[in-house]
């Protein structure tokens, strides 16, 4: 068996399955093999931060881009995948976080955040379940959280609905040449063939990119991630510390069922051969100390479950994305350094610009491949302030 | 009334409180026990479906929490009864932050 | 000294620490109850005064026997009540106690952590009021109660008839006993019974007999249809006869039992292998004789590997001891393992006939109404499984939990998890085994929030 179509798409988490959507929607033809099943890796593991205060400027215009798509997916998936826009509150423990808070807020004034500087007073006044330790934060009210376990299947059954042909459980077992064309042979003995190939594989695609002759050094590691038992909903925005310390790093969120699901202060080991990702206890229980501290009323509550997945980071923790440097027609969308999940729908979009009109307006230059070869552009951002 | 004392009635009685109400229990039972012989349940589903009551007995439904005036949880069915305590079917307001309506 | 972990104080783990104690091994014994015995062979709570013969009926003798050995036991080895072992990994068994946390590095971990009552949802299961048949059976051990005034006791199993006869022996009201398993599948299986354990298949059927003379009603082949409520009370019980007639009882309360299940998570969570059991229809973890895992340094014993028991239980408990010394280079007595083994054989075939006596009946996967709770814990009807399974696609148990929410909640889907699977695969038109098993998540049982690590504490 063979298929063709204008776009082959290996990885089918949020990123495959957004960019075959929007793919479609310009009416290229899209074929979308997955390994597993839709969004079972980072796209379905993550904390469901749809979070755009704490990113970079530089990242800002893709990230509004997926900001537009979030707030509209029920028309375009058909369902709202559990969005809800509570805000972000962004916390620190030191008074001296003011000055930083505040020079980040001025570095994305442009970009329509709307963020707001809160002292101990305001804090009181709005956000009382935080602990008194807080002593500064910086709240972004357009900021939201999603169910990250529904959202990629959501966007890989529209796709599918415009007409996309999705395989999943299917295997790549190696890749080839038909005339002009990409092709690929499973594991089960189909070939897929298409002219334009995207590599959206999250931790696996280093070793796909390694048979293009482009090397990534990916590093492959998992959240940790857990959730309480169901409360009354009441903690409104999504929470994050604002620290350089990693033990202290926490970010947590209240869905409206009441279980509260967090995540942060490091991660633990992952595998691309085993395709699993273990919760390091110790990690656990340093995560409840946290919350404690974050939240006191969080030490009321229960722990029912943990997990983790395989994600994928950069050293410089920017993605890849774009067209290759190195193969016409192929490109990449991957190492999104466990905070993908809001850009998805963005990053679906620009890659099918890309690969549809061959442009795009929006500025994705820092996320080339070819900065690995060329040694450019690798200094590194402050991930460990994000969440 | 749901539970039936079958036997081993000549314990020591003591009472201890649901919501304000005072329950009768003797020295080693369980909360669970002792409310359900007076035919209470133990909370409500935090998704609208009804009063629950335990199920299982052994710790491992997870079905039996209730909470103590303290702020606490206790698992009923695995939980001896002492005199006096004060238990409640939901958390009150100093527990947990005012719902979102 | 090697350290040696045993995690569960129910006939299995006790037997497994007797052995090793015997040997002069240093074992750590970690309990989730107050009091060691497990369930089967409960204690009743200081102060109650029941004798062993009305509390354990033709079993008192090795109830006492056990909590004897258990006793004697205690001052000689680490024993820790009331603690939970919440994860395990990397030869590191994590326990929590009230709210404190330890790690218990072990070079070997005898894992007999029992099990569970098996259920099948049925409209109105979620009424106070219902509750598990070994809840009915704790009830009376631990507390001198009946769940009801009027108790009907629906599922099957050995242990359906095993609770009613304990319930009027006590002098509760049993409404009825309600069995799905066809009457024709206990003839069957009869010679299969009889020939394994005679004593024991005959005690059975004096059971059926005691239930009878004292005028209880008892049915198989029945189908049942829902627990009728008033919202906070059990009102009565609607059921289809084997001729196919709709029934209705008057009850307060229900005892509802399909067999048991093994409590695998630790073993799960440790990494070992399970494979599918095509006799009681569960995936059980994989063992040799002696009950070694597929890790090396794992143990399993008792019903947490496969419900044979009590009787199974002390002898697979001791042969895991015994593999344990062996492993580590002491010597095992030949003789008394192999007639271990002899017996341990008999009663897997005991087993297999029971299975074969009250079949587990997967058949009411297909029977449960859209509109009834699956999960108890989460509020998650069939109808949302099955949409989940059919619309959403997903033909997979952990696809389908991950969709749904079924198994997601406190209880980590310890009673909706077999069903599930059995709703997801009738649905899906798929063989059970093919649609997976929910995977085990740490932590085993709730964590609080406010647990520390001893270190910090």
């Amino acid at each position: 068996m063979s298929e063709k179509a204008d776009v082959l798409i290996i990885g089918g988490g949020l990123m495959g399955a957004a960019s075959a959507f929007f793919l479609r929607q310009r009416g290229l033809s899209v074929l979308l093999v997955e390994h597993d099943r839709i969004g079972q890796q980072a796209s379905g593991v993550n904390f469901g931060n749809v979070r755009r205060h704490g990113r970079p400027a530089e990242q800002m215009e893709l990230s509004n881009r997926a900001h537009e798509i979030w707030t509209k997916l029920p028309a375009l998936v058909g369902e709202d995948c559990e969005f809800l826009r509570t805000g972000h509150l962004r916390v620190g423990y030191h008074e001296a976080d003011e000055e930083a808070l505040a020079d980040y807020a001025s570095s994305v004034r442009d970009f329509g955040l709307g963020l707001e500087i809160l002292g101990r007073k305001a804090l009181n006044e709005r956000f009382s379940q935080v602990s008194e330790k807080v002593k500064v934060a910086s709240f972004s009210p357009y900021c939201a959280h999603a169910n990250p376990r529904i959202t990629a299947p959501a966007f890989g059954r529209a796709a599918a609905r415009l007409g996309a042909k999705i395989f999943e459980q299917t295997i790549c077992e190696s890749f080839g040449r038909a005339g002009a064309d990409f092709e690929i042979h499973t594991r089960d003995g189909r070939r897929f063939q298409a002219a334009t190939l995207l590599l959206t594989c999250g931790a696996w695609t280093g070793a796909m990119a390694a048979q293009f002759g482009e090397t990534v050094p990916l590093a492959v590691r998992g959240p940790q991630m857990g959730v309480t038992e169901p409360m009354p909903y009441a903690l409104k925005p999504v929470i994050g510390v604002f620290t350089e310390k990693l033990e202290q790093m926490i970010y947590l969120r209240q869905i409206k069922r009441g279980n509260v699901v967090f995540g942060g202060g490091g991660r633990g080991p992952a595998s691309t051969a085993t395709r699993r990702a273990s919760v390091d206890p110790t990690i656990t229980l340093n995560q409840f100390r946290q919350l404690r501290e974050l939240v006191p009323a969080l030490g009321r509550l229960r722990l029912i479950r943990v997990w983790s997945g395989v994600e994928s980071y950069l050293p410089d923790d920017r993605p890849v994305m774009g067209e290759s440097a190195a193969v016409p027609g192929l490109f990449y969308a991957f190492g999104f350094c466990g905070h993908g999940f809001q850009l998805g729908p963005g990053v679906g979009a620009t890659m099918a610009e890309l690969i549809a009109t061959g442009r795009t307006s929006i500025p994705i230059a820092p996320y080339t491949i070819g900065r690995f070869g060329s040694g450019q552009g690798t200094e590194r951002s402050s991930s460990r302030r994000l969440h | 009334m749901s539970f039936r004392r079958l036997a081993e009635t000549e314990r020591r009685a003591i009472t201890f409180e649901v919501d304000g109400h005072a329950v009768a229990a003797l020295e080693g039972d369980t909360y669970l026990t002792a409310i359900r012989i007076a035919g209470l349940a133990l909370r409500r589903s935090e998704f609208g479906d009804g009063p629950r009551a335990g199920f299982c007995l052994m710790g491992a439904c997870q079905d039996c929490w209730i909470w103590t005036q303290a702020g606490e949880r206790l698992r009923a069915c695995s939980t001896t009864a002492e005199a006096g305590t004060r238990l409640l079917t939901e958390p009150d307001a100093g527990m947990w932050p005012c719902p979102i309506s | 000294m090697p350290d040696i972990v045993i995690i569960g104080a129910g006939p299995a783990g006790i037997r497994a620490a007797e052995t090793l104690a015997e040997q002069r091994l240093p074992v750590t014994l970690v309990d989730e109850g107050e009091r060691g015995g497990g369930q089967i062979y409960r204690r009743q709570p200081a102060g109650f005064r029941r004798s062993y013969a009305s509390l354990y009926g033709s079993e008192a003798g090795k109830a006492k026997a056990l909590h004897d050995t258990f006793d004697r036991l205690k001052a000689r080895i680490d024993y820790r009540p009331n603690t939970l072992a919440w994860n395990i990994a990397d030869n590191v068994l994590h326990t929590v106690t009230g709210a404190v946390a330890r790690r218990l590095r072990f070079d070997a971990a005898i894992l007999a952590t029992g099990a569970t009552d098996r259920l099948i949802p049925v409209d109105g299961w979620t009424t106070p009021g219902v509750y598990s048949l070994g809840a009915a059976q704790i009830a009376l051990k631990a507390q001198a109660c009946a769940i009801g005034g009027a108790v009907v006791f629906m599922g099957t199993g050995p242990l359906l008839y095993l609770v009613a006869c304990q319930y009027v022996k006590a002098g509760a009201r049993v409404a009825a006993v309600l069995d799905t398993s066809p009457l024709s599948a206990r003839h069957q299986a009869l010679p299969r019974l009889l020939t394994s354990r005679p004593g024991l298949a005959l005690r059975g059927l004096r059971l059926i007999l005691q239930l009878r003379s004292a005028g209880i009603p008892v049915e198989t082949g029945i189908t049942p249809l829902a627990i009728a409520n008033d919202g906070a009370n059990v009102t009565g019980l609607r059921y289809r006869s084997s001729s196919g007639e709709i029934e209705e009882l008057a009850c307060d309360a229900v005892g509802l039992g399909y067999h048991l299940r093994p409590e695998t998570q630790l073993a799960d969570l440790a990494g070992c292998a399970l494979s599918f059991d095509e006799t009681s229809r569960l995936w059980l973890p994989k063992t040799d004789p002696d009950g070694r895992a597929s890790v090396a340094g794992l143990y399993l014993a008792g019903d947490g590997a496969r419900i044979a028991g009590a009787d199974a239980a002390e002898i697979s408990g001791r042969l895991a001891a015994y593999a344990v010394l062996a492993d580590l280079g002491h010597g095992v007595p030949e003789s008394k393992r192999r007639a271990l083994h002899r017996a341990a054989r008999r009663l897997e075939r005991f087993r297999l006939a029971l299975a074969q006596a009250f079949p587990w009946p997967h058949w009411l996967a297909g029977e449960i109404a859209d509109e009834v709770l699956v999960c108890r814990c989460e509020k998650i009807s069939a109808g949302e499984l099955r949409h989940a399974a059919t619309t959403l696609g997903a033909a997979e148990l952990n696809r389908a939990k991950a969709f749904s929410r079924v198994g997601m909640g406190r209880c980590q889907g310890r009673y909706c998890g077999t069903i599930a699977a059995e709703i997801v695969a009738a649905t899906c038109g798929r063989p059970v085994d093919g649609v997976g098993r929910l995977r085990g998540q740490a932590p085993v049982k709730p964590l609080p929030l406010a647990t520390t690590a001893e270190e910090a504490a």
